[in-house]
């Protein structure tokens, strides 16, 4: 019995450690250099200066900032698209099909993520796949330009973070009793109110879910953006990598980072008041 | 001559090649109250869900109200379902879900609200109406999704084992309910349930199933009294099953025949052919059991077992409160359960462990079936 008190707080402390250390303690740092000048260097520089945040709001910087917000959102609702039909499917699926399809969505998660996007420039590129393919069916008389375009930065970002919106709805469509699809039905509900009335409230923890899961990494995938979007940066993570590795602003750099940390904390926060309101008690 | 509601012709029903119901043919009357009776497997649900509309006939035709049902899916039906889970909907009030069929039928708001309370009255649930169905005990969830699936006045409510999750004392309370909720509404029952009891108590008709087909349809006590084979004698309450043979024919409905080794008459209306084999079957309570020393003593009572007098020795007795079942076993080794009641004048059991007894029974009491196996 003491024992196991003692392992406890082991455990425990060793955690909070672990935390402290390699999160807590950076993001103070971070968080300390955000309000610095240009060049300044935490350990000597003093003052306080909010410069870099209305650097944020000047208008190449929101600009780039929306339309990466837009692309996400764009990202997260193709994924929800996509992922909620084949989660309903997944879970309707026999017990043979079933752990198939799961797999199919989990190799790729499995797979490293660069390689992937690798992957992806033989599918999109001027004599790629995709164009040969359009080439010989006589869809198209050149190729398309796919490459170093936002389309392809948005094939990639929806292909990389597909099976984080599936895994979520997965999760939610098991959750829910499938008998109160036949319930809706049988009084009276065609098969778009059952839909709309039955199916999708009873998900809805799992679409929130999949779609912060898919929107907030979409802002942040800055070598997705690299490979496929060629020189210009195009999402927020492109622009904070840009300031600490090549414009060597670190004070920018941070700040662009706790912005984005704070909008990604209160999509949280809304995220958690939804799922309270929405009665978080039916799902048993 | 009632109307008939739901009629089922020589339906068939397959799930992946594998046989589930068969040759089913079944007429249901209107406001009649219809019992599915079988063991779990039988495919009592599923032909509650061939008439919900959630299966589809693999041949046979099923229509309602006289039509044909084949690609009506359940909303367009006008029957509505309670299920075995109640299935509510969690993330809707009490209200919500009863009001749901309404709303689906787009009546307007008012209309609702009248609806919704009137039924809520019914199943004795007002008050509850801003509850959650978490909120609720399983009693009264259970009425929830009676009044739920009650609202849009459908011609058939399906119960498909509404009361296997309540506790006993609740479970006979619901039975009592629902069978007056069903007299009052005058709306046809279909009760899917594998309590005999249940079935008797509560309904009109039942159908006995078993392995996807039917066996037996007939009231509560044509079931009991006149089992047609060996699996419903046993499937509806305890049975003596006794082996024996024709041996001769005298009259319409009389035979002589060995019954355990024993020459007995019996009564029958079917046709039985000298030598051949037969089971005469004998519920506990219908067995008539004295002592042999008193029958021999009485010309009365041996006139009483003039047609069957089986010899045995009593080997136990079990106390039952207002009946004692007493196990008796036959001169040639068989085991036979006698039901007994209680005799007012004596404080005492009739038997004791030891006693050499006869079995009889009362003339036309036994049913008499061919050999099975």
């Amino acid at each position: 019995m003491k024992d196991n008190i003692l392992f406890r707080k082991l455990l425990i402390s060793g955690t909070l450690i672990w935390v402290g250390l390699l999160a807590v303690v950076p993001y103070l740092i971070l968080l300390r250099t955000s309000f610095l000048e240009r060049g300044g260097e935490i350990l000597q520089a003093a003052g306080w200066s909010l410069a870099n945040y209305t650097r944020l709001f000047s208008p190449a910087v929101f600009s780039m900032a929306v339309d990466s917000a837009l692309l996400a959102a764009g990202t997260a609702l193709l994924c929800l698209l996509v992922g909620y039909p084949f989660a309903y499917i997944l879970v309707r699926s026999g017990e043979k099909a079933q752990p198939l399809l799961l797999l199919l969505v989990m190799i790729p998660f499995w797979t490293n993520s660069l390689i992937r996007t690798y992957a992806l420039v033989i599918m999109l590129k001027a004599d790629g796949i995709i164009n040969s393919l359009l080439l010989r069916l006589g869809l198209i008389d050149q190729p398309l330009q796919l490459m170093y375009t936002s389309v392809a930065v948005f094939i990639g970002l929806v292909y990389t973070l597909l099976p984080f919106m599936i895994l979520p709805l997965f999760a939610a469509f098991k959750a829910m009793d499938l008998q109160l699809i036949e319930a809706g039905r049988d009084l009276g509900a065609g098969p778009l109110q059952t839909l709309l009335r039955i199916i999708v409230p009873l998900t809805m923890p799992g679409i929130i879910a999949g779609t912060m899961l898919v929107f907030l990494p979409a802002l942040g995938m800055f070598y997705i953006a690299d490979i496929l979007g060629g020189a210009r940066s195009m999402l927020l993570g492109n622009y904070i990598r840009d300031q600490f590795l090549v414009f060597r602003d670190l004070p920018m750099g941070a700040a662009a980072s706790v912005a984005m940390t704070v909008a990604m904390g209160i999509l949280l926060l809304l995220y958690y008041l939804a799922s309270r309101r929405s009665g978080g008690g039916h799902l048993k | 001559m009632k109307k008939t509601v739901v009629e089922l012709i020589e339906v068939a029903k397959d799930f992946d090649g594998q046989r589930a119901l068969a040759d089913i043919s079944l007429t249901v009357t209107d406001g009649e109250f219809l019992s599915l009776l079988g063991p779990s497997g039988c495919g009592k649900t599923t032909l509650l869900r061939l008439i919900g509309g959630f299966e589809h006939c693999t041949s046979g035709l099923l229509r309602i109200d006289g039509q044909d049902m084949d690609r009506i899916p359940p909303e367009k039906r006008a029957v509505n379902t309670v299920f075995q889970n109640y299935a509510l909907f969690p993330h809707m009030t009490v209200y919500d879900n009863v009001a749901f069929g309404l709303r689906m039928a787009k009546r307007s708001s008012r209309e609702i609200r009248l609806a919704v309370t009137q039924a809520l009255d019914m199943v004795q649930l007002s008050g509850l109406e801003q509850r959650r169905p978490a909120a609720l005990s399983g009693g009264q969830q259970q009425r929830v999704a009676i009044a739920r699936a009650l609202i849009n006045k459908p011609r058939v409510l399906l119960l498909d084992e509404p009361l296997s999750a309540l506790d006993h004392r609740l479970r006979k309370q619901m039975q009592k309910e629902l069978k007056q909720l069903q007299r009052a509404l005058g709306i046809t029952f279909i009760l899917v349930t594998h309590d005999q009891d249940e079935a008797f108590a509560m309904s009109d008709r039942v159908v006995v199933m078993q392995a996807g087909r039917i066996e037996q349809i007939g009231t509560p006590m044509e079931i009991y009294e006149n089992p047609v084979n060996l699996f419903v004698a046993r499937f509806v309450g305890d049975i003596n099953i006794l082996d024996g043979v024709v041996v001769s024919r005298s009259g319409a409905d009389t035979y002589h025949a060995l019954v355990e080794g024993v020459a007995v008459t019996l009564h029958s209306r079917r046709d039985f052919l000298p030598g051949q084999q037969l089971h005469v079957l004998l519920r506990p309570e219908d067995v008539r059991l004295e002592q042999e020393r008193d029958i021999a003593e009485s010309r009365s009572l041996s006139a009483k077992f003039a047609q069957a007098r089986l010899p045995g020795t009593v080997q136990r007795i079990f106390y039952h409160g207002a009946t004692y079942d007493v196990e008796v076993m036959l001169d040639n080794g068989n085991q036979v359960q006698v039901t007994e009641f209680f005799d007012e004048d004596s404080a005492n059991l009739s038997f004791r462990p030891g006693d050499q007894v006869a079995l009889g029974w009362l003339q036309g009491w036994e049913v008499v079936l061919p050999h099975e196996g």
